[in-house]
């Protein structure tokens, strides 16, 4: 032991210097973290223990083109958690499953939002009831990460009548979330998924706000920040041109037992009035998910009530098409209205080998043009399809708009089906393995090649209504577009409108549904025949097409009654719609058959 | 015991007091959670606090006893101590977190403490004994057995608990206690070679340069061969010895070190502690969030915050002024401590004075580092600051036993860091 004090000094200066050095070492790194770095690690505090929680943003209203309600929000409950981990949502999930109903699949879809969104909330229940909100309160201390939050909820005060151009709304699913028009969505929002609700989404939705509640470690919530809350803003609401008082009329008169679509539009502006197709479903049982018993109930129903038969349904369009041959062979310069064919009618016409009937056995006789459209006379328009030919009436059908979408602004309609060129032919069934003639005289009479929506004999018909140019269908509130699809004069198109009067009138082919108080109903019916793939005619589709009042149209609607039977059928119905509309009574009850 | 007045060493005193004071006010906040925590803990400042006052009692006691009373006590105390540290072996229970390290006496359900704290206090007294009793410091590792066999055989049993970082402090206290008996720098390195060895054989290019640099050593000191080949040897055998160490080691203590090189390995479990750890301090800034307010302690983000991590609850709510003041204060203390040891009257006070300091030191560089991850975690508490009777207490005896070797060294005479 070496203890010379002079020894014992250095050391003693050694020891001093290596504790002041090692302390001065640990301040220095002090420094460097509270200080240098300090910005970096009070977020990161700050992201410890503050959890962002959205909060919904309620959806903008939609109104009628009076301002009565179409969509509005209620008051709906959500519940969430704040997951730390997948292990820990599923523990949560069990436990809840335990005290409320929770299906496996509720729980599954839980743990895929936490999967796409892990930092959010994950929604557990998108339209919890007062009922197991009630309950979930009561065990508030037992899921301390659960957060209930009253949520606006869309709701359609009218469901099943509006649903066929409204849509609905849901949680925005795992495929749309990976679409570049959803970039900016995250899991758990709620999106349009039909109709306006879809087409009008960025109108719809609205910015979500935000608010901050403090956790623990185990993200159980300690309390609620009330202070940094971002209020959502609500988004702008749209007025649609939709007559809604009509749209109801329209629902009712097809009650349960008629299936179909009907579309009532504005022929000088292109505002449609009424949209709705038969059967339809209740759109607020969509809300905060479906029941998997009722979307199955609607799958399977073989009326097919997901299937909007006023947009997406393509029908031939049978006579009403007659007056797009008609509206051809006068723009041709082939027929006047007051013009016969050389053959008259005795129920059937001869052409390649065989007899084409018309729809009336016993024949019309020799009918003008007016006649002809009033009796709906297939053998007169055989004829005048066969003048045309198959290259005029292909161009023609394609500037009168019949191989285009009618352009309405909701998503869901489907283009019709027309040859829009001569190849068509070609292209489907193989060069000259098909014949020219009887592709006109099918075409000529609304039947072959050609399937319409509702929406677009609609469309053609507001031309006919007018000046020769055709409405863009529009439900929300724009300005009108219209185009010129067929070159006819005013008397032309005059004569036209008083041919399709007589459609009405005694004689005519929908007689039985002319309006009263002095309006006439001028359109035209149809009765398309439906095949089967192997079972060959199935039914008929009755159709019909008008506007009213003749002189001076203000409404156009056309309907079609899937397996209606004749087109008078279908006339009833828009005479009841158009009466409606214009205030006048109607000749008739709607009788419906089975 | 005679009664005579002792001059009591006040810088000395008034720095422990001040620091426990300290400490039992960031204890105090430790509790203060904004979630349900175990009573224990709520309460855990009146249980530190009657510690403390124990710990006044024993240091007064302590600085009653005489110097050569305590040399006297040594080898019954040590013997003591030892036999405690074996009984431990086979009835040590764990507590908290550390439930499989057998380092606490358990008899009839009662928790009587950690034997180790004691140990540190009885180790220094007989390595001073032993040190003091030879002339001349150890010139060779022959020469060594006896200091190496003191402090290796309560290493050896605390090792066995398994406590790696009272372990380590006994390791502290070997090489400072030798470095202050005047034993050669250069001897002191080749003896400190193989645990360096032990640490670089993380990567073996650094193994294999301080291998080269120890041969360099060992032809330039020109040790006795057989020492040079038995050096060169514990080199070798700890580099090949390890990996081998490694798989020994408990999973949660290899969990640490792995997660010392890198926090962002296992974030949710070791590397939790670490990382949190260092997000409650730097986001305490330069002031501190304010005295029981940190967030990261009250949402019990961060762990163990009554124990291990209580300087990082310190930083959170006292920014780095808090940091500052704590760590001056034990500088105080440590630089005090040194002149005491400095101006003992004889050896060995003054090898048990720097021995204590040596115990203080380790634990406050080892604690403090591993909250900012500087060094692994290894469950070594804050003196003064961590929630624990027997340490407190502990270091409070060898407050008193500093007070008596002021009391009896020489006055005056001032050190290069006087205070």
């Amino acid at each position: 032991m070496s203890f010379h004090p002079n020894d014992v000094a250095r050391r003693a200066r050694a020891a001093g210097w290596i504790s002041v050095g090692l302390v001065a070492f640990l301040i220095a790194a002090f420094f460097r973290t509270q200080i240098l770095r300090n910005t970096q690690y009070v977020l990161q505090s700050e992201e410890n223990r503050l959890r962002e929680v959205p909060i919904a943003a309620p959806r903008g209203m939609i109104y009628d083109r009076k301002g009565k309600i179409i969509a509005e929000n209620v008051v709906g409950y959500t519940v969430s958690v704040l997951a730390q981990s997948e292990d820990s949502l599923r523990g949560t999930l069990r436990r809840l499953s335990g005290t409320i109903q929770l299906s496996q699949t509720q729980q599954d879809q839980a743990v895929r939002r936490y999967r796409r969104a892990p930092t959010r909330p994950t929604v557990i229940l998108n339209d919890a009831s007062f009922d197991v909100v009630s309950v979930l309160e009561e065990h508030r201390v037992d899921f301390p990460s659960l957060i209930i939050m009253s949520a606006p909820k869309r709701f359609y005060p009218d469901g099943p009548a509006v649903l066929p151009f409204v849509g609905y709304v849901n949680e925005i699913s795992e495929s749309e979330l990976s679409l570049p028009q959803y970039a900016t969505y995250k899991a758990g929002q709620i999106i349009g998924k039909q109709g306006l609700e879809k087409e009008y989404e960025a109108v719809l939705h609205g910015r979500e706000g935000s608010r901050f509640v403090e956790v623990d470690a185990r993200g159980r919530v300690v309390r609620e920040q009330g202070a940094q809350e971002k209020r959502p803003v609500q988004a702008g609401s749209l007025q649609t041109n939709i007559d809604l008082d009509l749209q109801l009329f329209t629902a009712q008169l097809f009650a349960d037992s008629l299936v179909g679509g009907a579309v009532a539009m504005d022929p000088n502006n292109g505002e449609v009035l009424a949209l709705y197709s038969n059967p339809s479903y209740d759109p607020n049982k969509f809300i905060g998910g479906v029941s998997f018993a009722y979307y199955d109930s609607l799958r399977t129903n073989p009326k097919q009530p997901l299937y909007n038969k006023a947009l997406q349904g393509t029908y031939p369009p049978g006579s009403t098409w007659k007056l797009a041959t008609a509206v051809l062979g006068i723009q041709e310069g082939l027929v006047k209205p007051e013009t016969h064919m050389p053959q008259a009618c005795n129920g059937f016409y001869y052409f390649g080998n065989r007899a084409w009937h018309c729809w009336e056995k016993s024949g019309h006789g020799s009918l003008d043009l007016t006649g002809a459209i009033a009796k709906s006379c297939d053998v007169y328009f055989y004829q005048l399809g066969l003048k045309l030919g198959l290259s005029r009436l292909v161009a023609g059908g394609v500037q009168l708009g019949f191989a285009n979408k009618a352009g309405i602004d909701l998503p869901e309609e489907r283009k019709p089906s027309y040859p829009d060129r001569m190849e068509y032919f070609d292209e489907k069934y193989g060069a000259r393995s098909w014949s020219g003639g009887a592709m006109v005289m099918n075409l000529s009479i609304g039947q072959g090649e050609n399937s319409q929506s509702v929406l677009n004999m609609a469309r053609f018909y507001t031309a006919l209504a007018t000046d020769g140019s055709a409405a863009k269908p529009e439900i929300v509130h724009r300005r009108a577009e219209r185009t010129r699809i067929m070159n006819l004069t005013p008397d032309q198109l005059e004569a036209l409108r008083q041919a399709m009067a007589g459609v009405t009138q005694a004689g005519g082919t929908a007689a039985s549904a002319a309006l009263g108080g002095g309006v006439t109903l001028a359109g035209k019916t149809g009765t398309a025949q439906k095949y089967g793939n192997a079972s060959g005619r199935v039914c008929d589709h009755a159709w019909f097409v008008g506007f009213a009042p003749v002189e001076k149209p203000k409404i156009v609607v056309a309907v079609m009654l899937e397996c209606g039977g004749h087109g008078y059928l279908a006339a009833r119905v828009a005479s009841a719609i158009i009466g409606k509309y214009l205030g006048v009574p109607t000749m008739l009850n709607i009788q419906t058959e089975g | 015991m005679a009664r005579q007045k002792v001059n009591v060493d006040w810088a000395l005193v008034t720095g422990a007091l001040v620091l426990s004071f300290y400490g039992i006010a960031i204890v105090y906040s430790a509790g203060q959670t904004d979630i349900p925590i175990a009573g224990y803990i709520r309460n855990a400042w009146k249980q530190q606090l009657v510690w403390f006052m124990l710990g006044i009692i024993g240091a007064y006691a302590m600085s009653r006893a005489s110097i050569r009373m305590l040399e006297w006590l040594a080898v019954p105390l040590y013997a003591f101590t030892t036999a405690l540290l074996v009984l431990l072996i086979f009835i040590g229970k764990g507590a908290g977190t550390a439930a499989s390290v057998k380092s606490w006496l358990v008899i009839g359900g009662f928790r009587l403490g950690q034997p180790s704290e004691i140990a540190k206090l009885t180790v220094v007294l007989m390595l001073g004994k032993i040190l003091a009793g030879s002339k001349d410091p150890p010139k060779s590792f022959v020469e060594l057995w006896k200091p190496a066999l003191v402090v290796g055989i309560p290493w050896i049993l605390i090792m066995a608990q398994p406590d790696l970082g009272t372990g380590i402090v006994f390791v502290g206290i070997f090489f400072a206690m030798l470095f202050w008996s005047g034993i050669s720098w250069r001897l002191l390195l080749l003896l400190a070679s193989p645990v360096v060895s032990l640490i670089l054989t993380v990567s073996t290019q650094l193994w294999g340069a301080w291998f080269l640099l120890l041969l360099a050593l060992v032809i330039w000191y020109k040790p006795y061969l057989w020492e040079g080949v038995f050096l060169v040897a514990a080199n070798v055998v700890m580099g090949v010895l390890a990996p081998i160490l490694w798989e020994r080691l408990e999973p949660y203590q290899q969990n640490r070190l792995r997660v010392f090189l890198d926090p962002s390995v296992d974030p949710r479990r070791s590397g939790y502690h670490v990382i949190q750890s260092q997000v409650a301090i730097g986001s305490g800034g330069w002031f501190g969030k304010g005295y029981t307010m940190g967030t990261q302690k009250r949402l019990a983000f961060l762990p163990e915050q009554h124990t291990d991590f209580i300087f990082s609850v310190l930083g959170e709510e006292l920014g780095f002024l808090g940091v500052v003041v704590a760590l001056t204060l034990f500088l105080t203390l440590f630089l005090r401590i040194i002149r005491i040891a400095e101006r003992a009257n004889d050896s060995f006070s003054s090898l048990v004075a720097f021995g204590l300091l040596a115990s203080w030191f380790v634990h406050v560089v080892v604690n403090v580092s591993m909250t900012l991850n500087l060094m692994p975690i290894t469950g070594i508490p804050l003196p003064f600051f961590s929630y624990g009777g027997s340490f407190m207490l502990a270091s409070w005896l060898a407050v008193g036993v500093l007070v008596r070797i002021a009391h009896e060294g020489r006055g005056g005479k001032h050190g290069p860091f006087a205070i």
